[in-house]
């Protein structure tokens, strides 16, 4: 059995910065992640903001982590090709109770280290009417699964090994060592970063008893076609709600061009619920009427929900602030618990902590070699003269798969041929964004099968939209046994 | 980028496209090119194994296959070029598109440009169906495509949400293949599909069809595992005491098309709210001089026959187009859902294809100009889900009096 320095529980933003900041070592690292690809669970399923820091408690590790976090995206994004675009908010006040709040939150923000925060009167988006809005530069938009698969890509590049569709189900310590216990076999490890966001609880009461509860919040979101995407340039808020320790449904700009309605905020039992309700689509919609009254009834090309990881029950306190910490009766166990929004922005600070947390236990010297695979340019961001090199280098930049999104062949064969061996449907689509236009895969799940079956020897039954369980079709015509 | 250039330049190789580049040839096109974003010509058709094409144009029933060889013969016949795996991405009011292919990038200047680009399925989320999001639910074309194209069968335990003529059809492939179809599932209180393939699709086979019914929830966390069902009330309100839960491991999906015209918004043709399509005249050309708009892009048709005659129409015209003044409108009146051509520029008879709003018996349709009378047709019934076709003279003096055309029925 292999002996490995640091095993990381979960793939998700978080499993995924810690694996690439620990990728640069000399260290044997192994990610175990339940789902079929990285990025399956609350990653996946957010606002995709890079978030300012206004909205944390003066002190708190939100606070901390967010600002220092949102400082390393433009460099990050350069180095590992994810795209990132500093679009800038707006919080609107449509009152003068509202412009109170306002002059609060941009004195928070100040309190956070926010630069330029500024309260204006008459804004740049001429949809969204208000009385003022408190303008936050700093914040942008990040595609969050391109950004997990990036840093998770790069860290199995420089020899971290992930395990996809492999769920921790027990562990033990001898002595200094973890034996963790897995469907796909027994492994064991010095250091456990407990990075199983929603399931972090369970992760820890395999060791010690717990002393912190999860509450599971629901948030779903609407996706509009890009054809209103010209409705805002930059992310509109409103207000957040004094109920619950969210930030209200606002409207985002996404990196791809579309625009996003969202999110609710539900507690719900379980954390893996991640439906979508007519009810809450409905109020999504009339939300998003109150910032932007023009908004189109019709317009809507997809709708999800993902989970919010709370550790303040809904009754009390409300707010609880991140638990990054090395647990005091288990030395070795490094957890994360709570890790909710603003975590995707915090993630990169979080990731260079848990290695200063790690290099506790090992003397951390660095790789010589660290490879980096940097994100191309998608085919249809390119220039007339690019595309055309392109093509005449490899003529499957000029066979166009997904129509509605104008994906080529090639961006389909790279995306299955990825690091990580994720091969689902779903896989592909977050990885080159073919079927995530307005027909949702209608036209090229076909070419896309095609292309498994015929390039990658893959035989149909195989072939799984997201997960083991989600199997696309039941096999070939008269071959399959009808019972 | 490649340069090309040629007299008629069809953007489709389905049904519409073929019909309307071998009608431009046929009319005295010096040359014609299809481009086509599959491997193959004929779009839909290929899928479509059931029968039933072409009875009204050729007196004879054949496959979707064997219609489209007909249409691939006269094609090779008329000499006219075909550049398959190729995606148009843009043309101008200049009339030069930009297509991509495995050569290359190709700048194609034409003389005329007809728009045959099809349709697509509405999806889950057109409708807003909740729940979870789970593998298995296919829109009805699209499993068409695995199951007669590719030997694929989507699943064993079937729904169908919609009673368009896929969704139909389907049901019966589906059933022939071995799999159990639990029902057809539709919110109006009648198919929206033709009467022959509800008798010839569910009634021949014993699938039941719920009317006034429709989809409340998707379960299944991985592959679907159930569908509610829920009757609506006289607001398409649902009654939460009549759900039922259906387990089921394959939802199709037929709850209508939507034309494709990214490309004609890309090139600032005007387009109609209520068909989704171009707006044309009687010769089918759109807002840009020069470019013209047939088949499923332009209106979505009920039958292949009906769509011929519209590209033939078409493709015809593309090869001798002038530029035209502003001309009447045609206003959809009482009972009128839409008019196509909604505009009108010369004299002569103009055959409209409209939709009515709702189901009724004994009707009359009644074309006004400027308040005259020009024409009168009696019908037994009429309902949505079947096109309404008429043919009105159009004289110099109702072109000359400027006043709109208005289509609507008294009942």
């Amino acid at each position: 059995m292999k002996n490995f320095h640091v095993a990381i529980i979960g793939g998700g933003i978080i499993g995924s910065t810690i694996a690439w900041e620990l990728s640069r070592y000399k260290l044997n690292t192994i990610v175990f992640e339940k789902g079929s690809d990285v990025a399956s669970g609350t990653s996946k399923a957010n606002s995709g903001v890079v978030h300012s820091g206004i909205n944390s408690r003066p002190t708190s590790l939100k606070a901390k982590f967010c600002v220092e976090g949102n400082q390393l995206f433009q460099q990050l994004s350069d180095q590992l090709g994810f795209s990132v675009k500093f679009t800038g908010k707006y919080v609107i006040a449509r009152n003068n109770e509202e412009i109170k709040e306002l002059k609060k939150l941009k004195q928070v923000g100040e309190q956070n280290g926010v630069p330029n925060l500024e309260i204006k009167t008459e804004i740049n988006e001429p949809n969204v009417p208000c009385e003022a809005a408190l303008w936050v530069p700093t914040a942008g938009i990040v595609s969050p699964y391109q950004m997990t698969i990036a840093f998770a890509e790069n860290a199995a590049i420089n020899n971290v090994e992930f395990l996809l569709e492999t769920e921790v189900v027990g562990i033990k310590k001898q002595n200094e060592t973890f034996l963790i216990k897995t469907n796909k076999g027994e492994f064991k490890s010095n250091i456990i970063v407990n990075a199983a966001g929603l399931n972090c609880r369970n992760i820890v009461s395999m060791l010690e008893k717990p002393d912190f509860n999860i509450y599971p919040c629901r948030g779903e979101y609407l996706i509009l076609d890009k054809n209103y995407n010209n409705l805002v340039s930059s992310m509109i808020y409103p207000i957040p709600p004094r109920e619950v320790d969210v930030l209200g449904v606002h409207i985002t700009p996404t990196i791809e061009g579309n625009i996003l309605l969202g999110p609710s905020a539900e507690f719900i039992e379980d954390p893996e619920d991640k439906k979508t309700t007519k009810e809450m689509m409905n109020q999504l919609l009339i939300e998003a009427k109150k910032i932007i009254p023009s908004i189109p009834d019709k317009g809507v090309i997809s709708a999800y929900s993902g989970t919010r990881c709370k550790l303040a029950s809904p009754e009390e306190g409300r707010w609880a602030d991140y638990r990054i910490e090395e647990s005091k009766q288990t030395p070795g166990l490094i957890n994360l618990l709570g890790i909710e929004s603003p975590g995707l922005t915090a993630a990169p600070a979080i990731a260079k902590y848990v290695t200063e947390l790690v290099s506790k236990h090992f003397d951390l010297k660095e790789k010589t070699g660290f490879k980096v695979k940097k994100q191309g340019k998608r085919f249809n961001e390119l220039s007339k003269e690019e595309q055309s090199k392109l093509i005449k280098k490899d003529s499957r930049w000029g066979r166009i798969v997904c129509r509605c999104e104008h994906i080529t062949e090639k961006e389909v064969i790279d995306a299955l041929s990825n690091p990580l061996g994720a091969k689902t449907l779903s896989s592909v689509k977050y990885r080159c964004r073919a079927g995530m236009g307005r027909c949702q895969g209608g036209f090229c799940t076909q070419h896309i099968v095609r292309i498994m079956e015929e390039k990658f020897n893959v035989d149909v039954k195989d072939i799984n939209l997201k997960s083991p369980e989600s199997y696309l079709f039941v096999g070939r015509t008269r071959e399959v046994k009808n019972d | 980028m490649i340069e090309h250039s040629v007299d008629v330049a069809v953007i489709g190789g389905g049904p519409a496209g073929l019909a309307a580049a071998v009608s431009a040839r046929e009319n005295g096109a010096k040359d014609a090119l299809i481009l086509d974003r599959n491997s193959w010509l004929g779009g839909i058709l290929p899928q479509c194994i059931h029968d039933g094409f072409g009875v009204e144009e050729t007196g004879i029933s054949m496959t979707g296959p064997e219609y489209a060889n007909m249409y691939t013969n006269a094609v090779k016949k008329q000499a006219i070029d075909v550049w398959n795996e190729t995606m148009v991405l843009e043309f101008n009011k200049k009339l030069e598109i930009t297509a991509v292919n495995k050569k290359g990038l190709h700048k194609i200047k034409t003389k005329s440009i007809i728009l045959a680009m099809g349709c697509r399925e509405k999806t889950r989320w057109n409708v807003l169906i909740p729940g979870d999001r789970p593998s298995g639910i296919f829109t009805a074309g699209v499993a068409q495509a695995f199951i007669n194209l590719y030997n694929i069968l989507p699943g064993k335990n079937v729904v169908i949400l919609g009673s368009g003529d896929v969704g139909l059809i389907m049901a019966r492939r589906l059933k022939l293949e071995g799999a159990n179809v639990l029902g057809v599932v539709e919110i109006l209180p009648y198919a929206s599909g033709l009467p022959r393939n509800v008798v010839q699709c569910l009634d021949d086979y014993d699938i039941p069809m719920f009317l006034n019914h429709t989809i409340t929830c998707i379960k299944g966390r991985g592959r679907l595992e159930s569908v509610t069902i829920a009757q609506v009330g006289k607001n398409m309100n649902i009654l939460p005491e009549t759900k039922q839960e259906i387990k089921c491991d394959t939802l199709l999906l037929s709850l209508g098309l939507i034309p494709e015209n990214e490309l004609s918004k890309g090139a600032g043709i005007e387009l109609d709210n209520i068909t989704g399509g171009p707006v044309v005249d009687q010769d089918y050309m759109t807002s840009i001089s020069g470019v013209f708009a047939c088949g499923n892009c332009l209106q979505v048709y009920d039958t292949v026959d009906a769509l011929a005659v519209g590209a033939k129409h078409a493709g015809k015209y593309a090869v001798t187009w002038k530029s035209k003044n502003d001309g009447l409108k045609v206003k959809s009146g009482k009972d009128v859902r839409y008019v196509v051509p909604q505009k009108i520029t010369k004299k002569g008879t103009t055959r409209f294809t409209l939709r009515v709003e709702k189901s009724m018996q004994n009707v009359t349709f009644y074309v006004k100009s400027g308040g005259d009378e020009i024409f009168k047709k009696k019908l037994r019934w009429v309902n949505p889900a079947n096109m309404v076709e008429i043919n009105v003279d159009i004289s110099d003096k109702m072109i000359n009096s400027k006043k709109d055309l208005e289509v609507s029925i008294d009942g």
